[in-house]
């Protein structure tokens, strides 16, 4: 039972903090262009 | 193609003069506003496919000194910039992507719906996480209790479940409220009506059973329905953005203004708007006349084929009319302004259009038809079970109430939600993959209903570009001569010899001039050389030679005084048309051409396909009544159709294809669209959507007889959470599963043009790219 006190809230933090996370990245339009991301990444020619 | 060698020996001219037709004011008519000095402008760049493309437009644009931001979208072929007011000329953006070598176009950010539609779908796919995280988790508290916890752990199980479903409940659950709610304040019955009373009665049942510590909730069952529902939801609005998006791209640049001459004969560009009678505007060649005129200086030919239907260009001189959205092909014109723009043709064309989609609205939704008989079936059920618990138990209410919410709870319309939207996202995908665009999922269900096919003719069953059929000319140097004339012509006929002659154009032709209305004329070592209608070409040749069965519609070509060569010039028939007819013949369905142009040219067409019930000469209004006489008479229309003067039509008719190189507002009012050139489209998109209807009909069956097994027992009062959850979830597979089946069989048949959309694009432009360099 004292383990299920701990392991629980571990386990939902987890999956809260995941949930948490994907929605910042799709409100940070990190979604909008998947495409474009995929090309960009292979650009190492860094702007100064 | 031919075109793209051409474009290829004068690049910057071609490019200069076609995109400097976005002037300032447009540019600034559709941008939207950040805050005070900061405004946004978004373009279409659909050349755009790689890094460098990327690189290089945001590094141009952002040299720019206004520009304070811009950004590259690569998935919607767009480009985004932010900049500042009064600090610099803008439209040097529109001439950056110019210079960069990309075609564009304005994307309308005034237009505020899809900005809206944008956020309706971040927003459904943030409740989906929510309702998903909150589904997992109860799911794993619940499978414990159902394992055998008991006591005080089920106790703590069922509150934990409880904190984390009530808010999930309440927040991803909005869509379906506000749409049920709506359609009660509107005094209708919709599926949304029965899945938010199921999923709230849930959850209150749930915690009032956790509050008593009774032995079961049903906080998985709520969360774990609108996890499924929102699934559908969610791919069902996906589906209507990408068809959106990929039609906003295919936009093509139209008039958004005109060149005003003033009274002291200097030009400036106006918008629209400001368009008034009586002012005088220029049309360059190559430009589309933005209101209707009266030709006052100039003459020309005008492709009136968006207007007409009608495939040959027309000679206009002082005193003709033009109207709005004719093209001036080949000599510079004034003319001037009879009515401005929201009183011309166009204007008149779209109230056409607005009236005869109100008929549309009729349709209702397979969807919306079965939930108006299973809503009210499934609240009759449940009052039933309370009612007859109460007089079995003898008033235990407990029990009653217990007992009627299970009933709500296992006849949740879970896989009538994903019943059609899963066929129709699969079946969108299918005709994505042969370039076919839907843009509602309702399209599929009146395709389905279609007993007669009316098709336009020119642009549609024709590819709407003329092609010479037979020529007489002889030898290697005159038919050079003849290529060094063509080319120098934008005129479609001039073109079409250009395609047909395959010798290399003879370099010695001088002074080459296009004679509006007549030909082309140039001077080989001192001797005239004409191209052009046969009369004008007579004047300079000798005498008529043998051949006077080709036909008087064609062209002739002569040096003076030697023999006239003529070219036979026909239209030519769309990739497979010819197929296509038979193919549509064989499913039974009744064919008919309705087509503006003249009766000869119906008639030919009509002959070569086979098709024995034509119309020649229809206007707009025309269309409208034939569809709608056949319409009253019990048919339902479906209508091939590309141009302007098909567009009402295309929106009166039950359901529309409309292929990709249509003009704009035929495209919108179009249920489905077809980006390659192959006319096999249209029988591929009636097959899909017949098996799609087939697929969603068995969805409903299949949920319709898990529902009338699960009722009885869940009225006798057998139901306990456990076997709601695999209840539940096994009849979503399911109907997902037979969804899938849509996958089966192949593409359309014989199409050998790999090519996708970027062909029609090509074809899109290259009409006024041409038109600009010859000119």
């Amino acid at each position: 039972m004292n383990n299920l006190l701990i392991l629980i809230p571990i386990a939902l933090g987890l999956g809260a903090l995941g949930l948490a996370a994907f929605i910042w990245s799709l409100k940070s339009n990190q979604y909008e262009d998947m495409d474009g991301a995929a090309q960009r990444i292979l650009d190492d020619d860094d702007a100064p | 193609m031919h075109l793209d060698a051409r474009h290829s020996e004068n690049p910057p001219l071609a490019q200069k003069q076609v995109y400097d037709n976005i002037a300032e004011c447009e540019l600034l008519a559709s941008s939207s506003v950040i805050d005070e000095k900061n405004y946004q402008t978004d373009f279409i760049v659909p050349g755009m496919h790689c890094i460098s493309c990327i690189r290089s437009l945001e590094n141009n644009i952002g040299k720019l000194p206004f520009v304070s931001q811009v950004r590259a979208n690569l998935s919607l072929k767009k480009v985004s910039v932010v900049w500042r007011k009064g600090a610099g000329n803008i439209s040097k953006i529109d001439h950056t992507i110019s210079d960069a070598g990309f075609e564009h176009s304005l994307f309308d950010l005034a237009n505020t719906a899809d900005v809206h539609s944008d956020n309706s779908s971040k927003n459904l796919l943030i409740a989906l996480a929510v309702a998903g995280f909150a589904a997992v988790n109860i799911m794993l508290l619940s499978i414990s209790v159902w394992a055998g916890a008991d006591g005080e752990t089920a106790k703590l199980f069922h509150l934990i479940s409880g904190v984390i479903a009530v808010p999930a409940v309440l927040f991803s659950g909005r869509p379906f409220y506000h749409s049920a709610l709506s359609a009660l304040k509107a005094k209708r019955l919709n599926m949304d009506v029965p899945i938010s009373l199921a999923v709230l009665m849930a959850l209150g049942m749930s915690i009032y059973e956790s509050m008593v510590g009774g032995r079961e909730a049903y906080f998985d069952a709520a969360v774990t329905l609108l996890f499924f529902l929102l699934i559908g939801r969610y791919l069902d609005n996906l589906m209507r953005e990408k068809a959106r998006n990929s039609v906003v791209q295919l936009s093509r640049l139209s008039a958004k203004g005109a060149t005003l001459v003033s009274k002291n004969a200097s030009t400036s560009y106006i918008g629209l708007n400001e368009i008034q009678p009586d002012m005088v505007l220029r049309i360059k060649p190559g430009e589309r006349v933005a209101v209707d005129g009266v030709v006052i200086k100039g003459r020309s030919d005008m492709d009136r084929s968006l207007v007409t239907g009608e495939s040959v260009p027309v000679v206009v001189k002082t005193g003709s009319q033009v109207e709005a959205g004719t093209m001036n092909l080949t000599g510079l014109i004034d003319i001037r302004v009879l009515r401005d723009a929201s009183h011309s043709f166009l204007a008149e064309i779209t109230r056409l259009m607005e009236a005869a989609e109100n008929g549309r609205g009729r349709f209702t939704r397979i969807a919306d038809k079965m939930a108006q008989i299973y809503a009210p079936a499934v609240h009759l059920l449940a009052a039933l079970a309370f009612i007859g618990w109460m007089i079995v138990t003898g008033g235990d209410w407990h029990l009653s109430v217990y007992v009627a919410i299970s009933v709500l709870i296992i006849t949740c319309p879970c896989a009538l939600g994903l019943a059609v939207p899963v066929v129709h996202v699969i079946g969108a995908r299918r005709l994505f993959k042969e370039g076919i665009l839907i843009r509602d999922g309702s399209g599929f269900e009146r395709l389905e209903e279609v007993d007669r096919i009316m098709f336009d003719k020119t642009g549609t069953l024709t590819n709407g570009r003329p092609k010479v059929k037979a020529s007489t000319i002889g030898e290697d140097s005159q038919a050079g001569i003849a290529k060094a004339l063509a080319v120098n012509s934008s005129h479609p006929f001039s073109r079409a010899v250009a395609d047909y002659l395959t010798q290399p154009q003879s370099g010695v032709v001088e002074n080459i001039e296009e004679v509006p209305g007549a030909g082309v004329e140039g001077w080989v070592n001192g001797t005239l050389a004409r191209l052009g209608e046969i009369n004008w070409v007579k004047e300079i040749a000798c005498v008529e030679n043998r051949n006077d069965q080709l036909s008087a519609t064609g062209l002739g070509f002569a040096l003076a005084g030697s023999p006239i060569a003529r070219f036979d010039i026909d239209e030519e028939l769309r990739s497979e048309a010819p197929e296509t007819i038979t193919e549509l013949t064989r499913t039974g369905i009744a064919l008919e051409i309705i087509s503006g142009d003249s009766s000869d040219r119906v008639t030919k067409v009509a002959q070569q396909l086979g098709v024995s019930e034509f119309r020649y000469g229809q206007s707009p209004t025309d269309k409208i009544e034939r569809i709608n006489q056949v319409q009253m008479a019990g048919d339902k229309v479906l209508m091939v159709g590309d141009g302007l003067n098909d567009s009402p039509a295309l929106a009166a008719a039950h359901v529309s294809i409309a292929p990709a190189d249509a003009c704009d507002i035929a495209r919108q009012s179009a249920d489905f669209v077809f980006t390659r050139q192959s006319l096999l489209a249209v029988p591929f998109t009636l097959k899909i959507a017949k098996r799609t209807g087939r697929l969603v009909r068995q969805n409903f069956a299949l949920a319709i007889a898990y529902n009338s097994v699960a009722i009885p027992f869940a009225m006798a009062g057998y139901i306990t959470p456990l076997i709601a959850a695999i209840a539940m979830s096994a009849s979503s597979i399911v109907v997902v599963a037979n969804s899938m089946r849509l996958n089966a069989g192949g593409g359309i048949g014989k199409t050998t043009d790999t090519k996708t959309g970027n062909l029609s694009m090509d074809k899109l432009n290259s009409n006024q790219k041409t038109v600009v360099e010859q000119a």
